[in-house]
């Protein structure tokens, strides 16, 4: 009868190679990317029976994009590199007089009677044709939300020291604690407080 | 001095290789967390445009893909040159995106369930009809939450 000396020993040699070979599947399959993209809200869909707030005509900043990717502002011909420009001049206007109610103290606008009263009551509309391409249409969207992000961080900066877009990166990032959160939650809810965004995008027109 | 001196010349011991597995189980259990299988091979064209102003798609669970684009080569012949909705493998017309939208909720955890995200993966080439007409769709379901997926760059680059 053979003597046995305890269980033979497992030869541990190839465990390398089956590592290596599981590894090699996993980094072919692997893809690493987390997507990015401009969020937005669509509108709910109205009950019809609700009349429609009245709003303003000077508080509504119209946008219209033709078939060809012409921008049409306020009834005026704009290339789409002055939008921004100009959707900022009309968000921080601040043209309600000092002393009434919708007085904005922190706007550093031209406080043009003729265009918006303040932050918080300007609408941007926006329209576009059925024939509009998309890359031009994510180009006005990237420039209107632009105009908000640049005057968020601005007054981010004037009442924090830190920049809007990064508070609210970091507050999104599910890797922040929570303490941190909460704080930042203040923060980045008080800002869009001061600015807004109010998008509002009409049907398409198919003509 | 002497203890220096003691080398027997010549011979370089060898280096073990009995943490090995180690070091590679390491890194095989790293790639198999961060993996994500794909899920839905692509069947139309898809390069999306470019923007500045992007925030990061966090928890991919929480967000239903809608891709948008003209079909590719293969499918030229059967689907036609006009840009397609894209829905899990299946082309769909736009009446389809809302039920499409109700299955794929009705798919993740209760708690979850409200606070999805449609992200919609839309070639650059495409038209802003087909666009407005899956915006109605997810307006009647009441998915409003979109991420109109896009590279990050200059948002100009788009125009040309």
């Amino acid at each position: 009868m053979a003597r046995r000396a305890g269980a033979p020993e497992v030869s541990a040699g190839s465990m390398a190679d089956i590592a290596f070979l599981l590894l090699i599947f996993f980094l072919v399959t692997t893809t690493i990317e987390t997507d990015a993209g401009l969020d937005r809200m669509l509108p709910p869909m109205e009950p019809p029976t609700e009349a429609p707030p009245i709003i303003k005509q000077k508080n509504i900043f119209t946008v219209n994009i033709n078939r060809n990717g012409q921008l049409l502002v306020e009834d005026e011909i704009l290339s789409i590199d002055k939008l921004r420009e100009k959707a900022i001049a009309f968000l921080d206007n601040g043209g309600a007089p000092s002393g009434s109610p919708d007085y904005c103290n922190y706007c550093k606008g031209k406080r043009d009677a003729e265009s918006s009263d303040n932050p918080t009551k300007a609408i941007i509309s926006l329209k576009n044709d059925r024939e509009t391409k998309y890359s031009t249409y994510i180009t006005v969207q990237n420039e209107l939300v632009g105009a908000y992000n640049d005057l968020r961080n601005r007054e981010a900066k004037r009442l924090f020291g830190k920049d809007y877009v990064e508070m609210e990166a970091e507050y999104l990032n599910p890797e922040t604690e929570d303490s941190v959160k909460e704080e930042l939650k203040e923060k980045v809810t008080r800002i869009q407080g001061l600015f807004p965004q109010k998008l509002s995008e009409a049907e398409t027109s198919s003509e | 001095m002497s203890k220096f001196a003691k080398k027997k010349d010549g011979e370089v011991p060898a280096v073990s290789t009995a943490s090995l597995p180690d070091i590679v189980f390491m890194l095989l259990f790293f790639f198999m967390t961060v993996t994500v299988m794909k899920d839905s091979s692509l069947k139309v064209e898809n390069v999306l445009p470019n923007a500045s102003e992007v925030k990061k798609l966090e928890k991919k669970d929480r967000v239903i893909y809608i891709y948008v684009g003209k079909p590719t080569k293969e499918f030229e012949k059967t689907f036609g040159s006009e840009p397609k909705i894209q829905l899990n493998d299946k082309f769909a017309s736009p009446s389809e995106v809302g039920d499409y939208i109700l299955m794929e909720r009705a798919k993740k955890p209760q708690e979850i369930q409200n606070v999805l995200t449609t992200a919609l993966k839309v070639d650059k080439n495409a038209n802003m009809g087909l666009i407005s007409d899956i915006k109605q769709e997810l307006r009647k379901v009441n998915a409003l939450k979109v991420n109109y997926t896009t590279y990050e760059g200059d948002a100009f680059n788009n125009l040309q």
